[in-house]
């Protein structure tokens, strides 16, 4: 037997035992997500169970190094634990912008010290993060932000406002791009790692058109942190904050979308909705829709394969860009088809005459407008593809 | 693994790119469309290519092959593609080989299999009748006379069939056009009594041709695999095929993306370079990406064969789909990019245009493939 084998033998025996019986089932809605942190309320225990046995043997971040507090995974073992957790269909132990974004860059960049301070807490999910990018007048063109970091002593006092602050509100920390030069504008950005539990600190709801809030104004005034929560070198921010971007892409991509539904076969609902011809779905035109766009799903789902086969564990690379911009056109074509399929029945917003299901798709399909814009617009990916994979200039 | 390839794989892809970069540049197919070559492709080129051992490419060693994968073959293919090489690999291995191996007898294999290797013998397949791809669709007949067959009816797009030393033919041996059942393939020789083959100027200057047979008498044993049974092998030769040839459009298409990205580079208007505008740099990161996906499905598509997967019907539409729609892109997008000079007879841009629109059409088009891919998932 491979060692790898003698892996999966003993990762399926832990899983066997450890996993709770109803962190196996389907989640019934986004609300279930674990996201952790200091006011996680977990409405169900075993979902408390399942984050402390996966954090605490660093499986929420497979391949990260132990001292850490990651599980110190290979490439292969960590593909035969996610296999593994497939397989009885776990449900994620916890989702979290410090596994998927802050985390990788904390690992390249960060100081040992830091490392070691704030590493282990994400593993956990004892500390939530949110990601203070985009403000007002920094959206695409990011590095035009304006919040102004000053060092007095040992704390800098930051001064600002971020806006499309996802999940600020429910956050313990940020990770902030601040302005710490006004002379120039790249080399003037630092990454900075903020608590938001101060009065210099508040968040403010925004409300989206799928009538949820999910994201924040954040208003920073006179906000402290210590000297030594820089990131990196002061005004050496912007490539942390490049690579940032990059991982944020490569993980929105393979399963991080707003919008749901992902899971619902559209062509049993079509089948449902559209009546069946010879066991076909009945409409022809929506038919051959249908299947198109299944066909790319799964090109695609083939694509990202193929990258992870050939990137080294953990290493994300401008390519990313193209992941993300297929991902995010294709979900929103997939929402609008199953929202087209649905007829009537996502044509409500709300009362009993409409199913959850189809009110569920209308809110879906309107939320994942925003796949396209989030973590980087479809547009502004395709520059980072023309420029930086394919080589193309900007006007000179 | 499949979507990396290994250490031969790799090798193989060198040496194919090398040998046709060499051998066969796009000024190779346009010589033999402006002398009009009765043979239609390069009988020296095919000699140095079968001493690169690739028409046993796919062959088992039992009969002198190098039996590498199918995977190999998309390799080679996918090199062939970039320069449009017109060569018998299509013809006679993706199609002839494959289906000697699937489905020939133990005498077909050994007397046919050795010959192709060793470049003695070409072959080709004849599946179309009509004027799209069906192969269900076949009503060539074929009658049982004595103890053999005498074969009546005509069949279009033969690969190289004009010249090909041996032609299977795809006949129907009862039954009506449209059902599966009933339809028997035979290996006829090219030259028998009653064949007549016209070579078809066909488009995009590759070879097909016009095979019509009257009366054509075979022996029993001429019959590949089981009378009435041939669907079975057919449908399977015909997944390789389009896999196959995705493979080879997708070298085409490559080509074309990056003597377009090239061109973007160096073509100055506004005092600039085209590739800075941004309505050319997103539609060409948008080709790249479709490029990307094109190429996972086939990568994945060749080697479900190599692994026997039960999933290599779908991923055949999933790959031909794929690919025709990225070259019918591709190619647009190309001609476009190019402005004037590419739609210029002198610019390499139109034979891959004509090459594409003849490729996307063999072996099934998108919506065929489309609705083959919707009726195996029953959707
Ligand atoms: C649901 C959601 C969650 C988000 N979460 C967060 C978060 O947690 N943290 C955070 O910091 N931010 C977050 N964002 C913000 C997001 O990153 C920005 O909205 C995004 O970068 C676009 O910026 P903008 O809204 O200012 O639009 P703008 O930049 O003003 O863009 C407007 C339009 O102009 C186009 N455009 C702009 N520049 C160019 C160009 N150079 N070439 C071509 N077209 C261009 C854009 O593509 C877009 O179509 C979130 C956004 C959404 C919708």
């Amino acid at each position: 037997m491979s060692d790898l084998e003698a892996f999966r033998g003993e990762t399926r025996a832990w899983l066997e035992e450890n996993c709770p019986p109803t962190m196996r089932t389907p989640m019934t809605s986004e609300d279930e997500t674990v996201w952790g942190g200091r006011r996680e309320k977990y409405t169900n225990p075993e979902a408390k169970l399942w984050l402390d046995r996966m954090g605490g043997k660093g499986w929420t971040a497979p391949n990260w190094p132990k001292e850490y507090g990651g599980g110190g995974l290979s490439k292969e073992e960590a593909k035969v634990l996610g296999q593994e957790l497939g397989r009885i269909g776990a449900r994620p132990a916890l989702a979290s912008f410090g596994l998927w974004m802050l985390g990788p860059v904390l690992l390249e960049y960060a100081t040992e010290e830091q490392k070691q301070r704030f590493l282990p807490q994400i593993v956990r999910g004892e500390i939530r993060w949110c990601q203070g990018y985009s403000e007002p007048g920094a959206g695409s063109d990011l590095a035009g932000l304006q919040t102004r970091a000053v060092l007095d002593g040992d704390e800098w006092v930051i001064n600002g406002q971020k806006v499309w602050t996802s999940f600020a509100d429910m956050a313990d920390c940020i990770f902030c791009l601040v302005r710490t030069d006004t002379s120039t504008k790249h080399e003037g950005i630092s990454f900075l790692l903020i608590d938001m539990d101060q009065s210099g600190v508040t968040t403010k709801p925004i409300k989206l058109i799928s009538g949820s809030s999910p994201f924040c104004e954040t208003f920073l005034d006179d906000a402290k942190t210590p000297k030594d929560n820089l990131i990196g070198r002061e005004n050496g921010g912007w490539e942390i904050a490049k690579k940032l971007l990059m991982h944020e892409r490569t993980n929105i991509s393979s399963g991080g979308f707003g919008g749901g539904g992902r899971m619902t076969p559209i062509e049993a609902v079509a089948k449902e909705y559209l009546g069946e011809v010879d066991g076909r779905i009945g409409d022809a035109v929506l038919r051959d829709k249908i299947v198109a766009h299944k066909m790319r799903e799964r090109a695609f789902g083939l694509t990202v394969k193929r990258s992870q086969a050939e990137a080294k564990a953990g290493e994300v690379s401008p390519a990313s860009s193209i992941i993300k911009y297929i991902a995010a056109e294709m979900n929103k074509s997939r929402l609008e088809m199953l929202f087209e399929v649905m007829g009537l029945q996502t044509l409500g917003w709300e009362g009993d005459y409409f199913s959850d299901f189809g009110l569920g798709t209308t809110r879906g399909m309107l939320r994942s407008k925003a796949n396209s814009i989030e973590g980087g617009t479809s547009e502004i990916n395709l520059n980072v593809v023309a420029k930086r994979v394919l080589g193309l200039r900007d006007h000179q | 693994m499949g979507m990396i390839l290994n250490e031969e794989q790799t090798l193989l892809q060198d040496s194919a790119r090398e040998f046709f970069k060499e051998k066969a540049p796009v000024t190779a197919l346009r010589a033999l469309r402006d002398e009009k070559d009765a043979t239609g492709y390069s009988k020296n080129l095919w000699k140095s290519m079968v001493d690169m051992g690739w028409p046993g490419i796919i062959v088992p060693e039992a009969y002198g092959g190098l039996d590498f994968g199918f995977q190999g073959l998309t390799i080679v293919l996918e090199q062939s593609g970039q320069g449009l090489t017109a060569s018998p690999l299509v013809s006679t291995v993706l199609l002839g080989a494959s289906t000697l191996v699937l489905g020939g007898s133990e005498a077909q294999k050994e007397t046919l299999l050795p010959q192709i290797v060793s470049g003695d013998l070409t072959m080709t397949l004849a599946i179309d009748e009509g004027a799209h791809f069906n192969p269900a669709g076949i009503a060539l007949e074929a009658t049982a006379a004595g103890a053999g067959f005498v074969l009546t009816g005509q069949k279009t797009l033969v690969l190289d069939g004009h010249v090909a030393d041996k032609i299977i033919v795809a006949a129907r041996t009862s039954g009506s056009a449209g059902d599966r059942g009933g339809i028997t393939l035979f290996v006829v020789d090219g030259n028998a009594v009653g064949v007549s083959r016209e070579k078809l100027a066909m488009l995009d200057s590759r070879n097909a041709a016009l095979v019509t047979l009257s009366n054509v008498k075979v022996d029993a044993d001429a019959v590949v695999g089981e009378i009435d049974g041939g669907f079975c092998i057919l449908g399977q030769v015909l997944d390789r095929a389009a896999i196959g040839l995705a493979a080879e459009m997708l070298g085409s298409m490559s080509e074309v993306f990056d003597f377009t990205l090239e061109y973007l580079k160096e073509r100055t208007q506004f005092g600039q370079l085209i590739g800075s505008f941004q309505s050319l740099q997103h539609r060409a990161a948008i080709m790249f990406s479709e490029l990307e996906m094109a190429r996972s499905v086939v990568m994945e598509a060749a080697s479900a064969v190599d692994e026997g997967s039960a999933q290599v019907s779908q991923l055949a539409s999933l790959a031909k789909s794929i690919v025709n729609e990225t070259a019918n892109l591709v190619t647009r997008e190309g001609v476009q990019m190019h402005g004037g000079i590419g739609m210029t007879d002198e610019h390499d841009m139109g034979l891959y245009i004509k090459r594409s629109r003849v490729a996307e059409r063999t072996f099934g088009s998108a919506a065929y493939h489309h609705d083959r891919y919707a009726s195996l998932n029953g959707y």
